[in-house]
């Protein structure tokens, strides 16, 4: 089969996604978004497009591109447009029962401050389609949430305009990071880090971590409710159970493969040809 | 394999298994460049900086 690996960075899971579609028996096709435009018309004869963009805009509309030629696409670009957006992604889970924690949506100061002590403080207020953790902010009390929504208000974007308010989970010194699809569980790791941030991105120490019943559970139930996919899933141990943060459509996976000794990128690369 | 640098003109040496899409630095000017494939040919332009919307 011919697999498409659409990507802006050839960091080590691009490397290891094509090392594994190769190693299966397959072609790989890179296609380096900064190398070639990308053509509705094109004749591409694909089985199977990956989607690596680091930029999620660029992840949907490439995902969008190769849909309407007729190749399967993984992630596809509703999947992809869900988990780019944390009101889309909260909206899905809510829908489906899957536990999250209490979110409000505010438009001003005001509404913003109303949100949070219904929630009661601390809050987090998250950028509706940031990664990284960038830009996430705790608000112990008023004072801040004040200082943080003005700091936001002054950003020329409309989406800093959403306020997404969250209560704050109190959580061990750690979460989870779990890679599932709508049929299973692939792997998980701890997330360790002293800061109330634990994205590795940030610093944060990957542990493997025993993939539970409550894990498997509430990971399928999640990819299951945003439509499906090979997905990164942020987990949160709160008091009431396992809660789902965030679902990641184009996941990094270099550090939870070396902790875990599972090959994520073989796994990905299965799921992509049909194999859950 | 050498491509020059777009910032400073200085030749850069390329990996023989070089891809686009990698980051290299210039040995001259430090600046930090992707390499991406024209016709065949590896070029070199300044790295992108991290966009908003980047990331996981």
């Amino acid at each position: 089969m011919r697999v498409a690996v659409v990507y802006e960075r050839m960091r080590p899971e691009e490397r290891q996604i094509i090392e594994a579609i190769r190693e299966m028996g397959h072609e790989a096709v890179p296609y380096h978004l900064n190398s070639s435009p990308l053509s509705f018309e094109g004749e591409y004869e694909l089985d199977v497009v990956i989607i690596r963009a680091i930029s999620s805009t660029r992840a949907q509309v490439t995902a969008s591109l190769f849909e309407g030629l007729g190749v399967r696409v993984v992630n596809s670009s509703r999947v992809l447009s869900t988990c780019g957006n944390k009101v889309m992604t909260t909206s899905a889970l809510v829908k489906a029962g899957v536990p999250t924690p209490r979110t409000k949506l505010a438009f001003n100061l005001e509404g913003a401050l109303k949100a949070a002590e219904s929630l009661g403080y601390p809050v987090v207020v998250k950028p509706i389609n940031g990664s990284w953790g960038r830009l996430v902010s705790l608000a112990e009390d008023e004072e801040e949430l004040r200082t943080i929504i003005e700091h936001r208000e002054a950003i020329p974007s409309p989406y800093y305009r959403v306020h997404y308010i969250q209560e704050y989970v109190r959580k061990p010194g750690r979460d989870l990071r779990v890679y599932a699809t709508e049929e299973r569980v692939v792997a998980a790791i701890y997330r360790v880090s002293d800061h109330w941030i634990t994205n590795t991105a940030r610093g944060g120490r990957a542990e493997p971590a025993e993939i539970t019943e409550e894990i498997e559970d509430i990971s399928v139930k999640a990819v299951r409710a945003v439509g499906g996919g090979f997905l990164g899933i942020d987990l949160v141990e709160s008091e009431e159970g396992l809660k789902v943060l965030e679902l990641n459509g184009v996941t990094e996976f270099k550090n939870a493969s070396r902790v875990t000794g599972v090959d994520i990128a073989r796994e990905l690369v299965r799921y992509a040809l049909g194999g859950f | 394999m050498e491509a020059k640098c777009p910032v400073c003109e200085s030749p850069v040496q390329l990996p023989d298994d070089v891809m686009p899409g990698e980051l290299v630095e210039c040995p001259s000017c430090g600046a930090t460049l992707e390499v991406y494939e024209q016709d065949g040919v590896f070029l070199l332009k300044e790295a992108e900086e991290i966009g908003e919307d980047w990331g996981e």
